[in-house]
């Protein structure tokens, strides 16, 4: 396919979104048990959730730029029950919604606290809404993952790897910056979230290594011969029909050499895991804002170039038909 | 149930673009609106068409041979490119199984174009919308026309008669029968797409001749009649006379 980049901002910058809110989300229930000492609301987690909508924000206003009709986007929610598509336009405005209150209600703590157990652990009412925000970034994961996964013929994509990875890659780059957030607005918190994150990390490393592995062992199930129907080992195409370009010439390959695919994968396998991990790592060690924040931003950037090379990967059937003009 | 499609005979397919154009003439002027051409005369032309003429060589030189191979959508009868759609403007007609986008409804996110395995459905980039064959649905239910005129655009233009137009369904239909005793098949069965037009193979007519068919064993001059007697040397009558 030929990587829009829209599709790559969009998937990347509701990932952080998503993983940031799911930081504060771990943080804030760890603390109810107090296992980590409590923040003050409104500037961690009230300033937290706001940061997480912001690139909430980003990917929806980037995701307009991938439709040729943006006035119609509504019209997106209705097919709910079968495309994963549409799935992803109703969760994604319900999780902002969710992360909206979530920090709001930290903001003006309106946190009542609803009972609290004997042990001391508190139930407070943005853990409920908190709970809610966790279920639909955990569905918003998936329907994203799916609506590449579920296309069976991009062999490339139809895997729950791809899913996977999604949910991965996409909490890892969150809690980065959590760290980085925490370093500055709740210190104590930093080595929580750094750990978290190297974990997430590696996780993520080996699970995007695996679908590499998986996809440069795949064999096409369609080729020339079932793309028309006959049946001999050589045929050429020798013309496609029209000598200008057009979509499907356009949309379809990534019209990169080789070479330069080679340069992207291993390029995001160091910037989106080998180099933030060890960044972290320093970070952690020298409780250095400076350096976690580049350990974020090496992450981005990696996820940027992991993103293209996911889609210039896949390799779609109709190009059989479109070799030569 | 009826399926209506189309089935293209490559054996009569001689490539000359005729149904690419009088498909391309009845849609852009048709009341869905026109297809969009950007740069017609200039550098990088570009356009939307339904259906497209390719062109295939099979075999290695000397021993090859061309095939001319017209694709446009397949009204799939499991259609991929319509569960997938968000907005439910592409979606498969009930009553005759061809498959259509409402113009008013897509938002032009190309999902439905992913989702096609055989590269048909082409977003017209002026309008911003997805477009795809509609196998002239504006023309088959419409009274104005002669019955005879009732087909899609291709149909009627092919000057070879390679392209066949009925309801797949129907056992004793023109189509199916030729699918069935022409060896019809669907194109990229392995995605169980179930496409609903099908293409007929080239066929070659061959005659078998034996040697001992080229003389008969039991010819019965080789028994009865003397063998011609051989050439005369000497001059005859007829070489010094003239009458
Ligand atoms: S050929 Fe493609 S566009 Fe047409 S019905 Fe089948 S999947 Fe859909
Ligand atoms: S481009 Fe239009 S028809 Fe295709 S999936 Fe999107 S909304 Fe549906």
């Amino acid at each position: 396919m030929n990587p829009a980049f829209s599709v790559i901002f969009l998937t990347t910058l509701i990932g952080v979104g998503q993983g940031m809110f799911l930081a504060l989300f771990t943080g804030q229930s760890y603390s109810a048990v107090e296992l980590l000492p409590t923040q003050d609301s409104a500037h961690f987690y009230g300033t937290g959730a706001m940061l997480a909508l912001l690139f909430l924000v980003g990917g929806l206003v980037a995701s307009f730029f991938h439709l040729g009709r943006p006035e119609r986007a509504w019209r997106a929610a209705t097919q709910w029950r079968t495309s994963w598509l549409s799935r992803e336009v109703i969760v994604l405005p319900i999780m902002m919604g969710l992360v909206f209150f979530y920090s709001l209600m930290h903001w003006f703590e309106w946190d009542t606290v609803l009972f609290t157990t004997k042990a001391g652990a508190r139930l407070q009412l943005t853990l409920i809404i908190g709970t809610l925000g966790m279920l639909t970034t955990f569905a918003l994961f998936i329907c994203t993952g799916m609506i590449y996964a579920c296309l069976k013929f991009l062999q490339e994509w139809h895997s729950p790897l791809t899913v996977i990875n999604y949910i991965l890659l996409g909490t890892a780059s969150g809690f980065t910056l959590a760290t980085a957030f925490a370093n500055i607005s709740a210190p104590e918190l930093m080595r929580f979230y750094a750990i978290w994150s190297m974990i997430i990390i590696a996780a993520g490393f080996i699970t995007r290594s695996a679908s590499l592995v998986r996809n440069s062992r795949i064999k096409a199930k369609s080729t020339i011969q079932t793309a028309i129907g006959v049946r001999h080992t050589k045929i050429q195409q020798k013309a496609m029909g029209f000598m200008g370009g057009s979509v499907n010439t356009r949309d379809f390959f990534h019209h990169a050499t080789a070479t330069f695919l080679k340069t992207m994968k291993w390029s995001f396998l160091l910037l989106a895991f080998v180099v933030p991990f060890i960044l972290l790592w320093v970070g952690m060690d020298k409780h250095n804002s400076g350096i976690l924040i580049a350990a974020f931003v090496v992450q981005y950037i990696g996820l940027l170039a992991e993103r293209w090379f996911f889609f210039a990967q896949a390799n779609h059937p109709q190009n059989l038909y479109y070799q030569t003009i | 149930m009826t399926q209506l499609a189309l089935v293209i005979d490559l054996n009569v397919c001689v490539g000359c673009h005729a149904c690419v154009t009088s498909c391309k003439e009845w849609n852009t002027s048709g009341p869905a609106g026109f297809m969009t051409d950007e740069n017609p005369y200039a550098k990088d032309p570009t356009g939307t068409f339904f259906n497209r003429v390719q062109t295939y060589e099979i075999g290695e030189f000397p021993n090859t041979e061309t095939l001319h191979f017209p694709k446009s959508c397949l009204h799939c009868e499991d259609p991929p490119c319509v569960p997938v759609c968000p907005t439910g403007a592409s979606y498969k007609r009930k009553e005759d199984g061809i498959v259509l986008v409402d113009y008013d409804k897509c938002i032009g996110c190309r999902y439905c174009s992913w989702a096609c395995p055989y590269g048909v459905r082409e977003i017209d980039e002026q309008q911003q919308v997805m477009k795809k064959c509609t196998l002239c649905v504006d023309r088959l239910y419409d009274e104005t026309l002669p019955e005879s005129e009732r087909k899609p655009a291709c149909v009627l233009a092919c000057p070879t008669s390679a392209r066949l137009y009925g309801d797949v369904h129907d056992p004793e239909s023109e189509v199916s029968v030729a699918i069935r005793e022409e060896g019809g098949y669907p194109l990229m069965p392995e995605w169980g797409t179930m496409p609903s037009n099908h293409y007929l193979p080239r066929r070659k007519t061959r005659m078998h001749i034996h040697e001992d068919e080229l003389q008969r064993a039991d010819n019965p001059l080789n028994k009865e009649q003397r063998g011609p007697s051989a050439p005369v040397k000497t001059p005859t009558l007829d070489d010094s006379t003239s009458w």
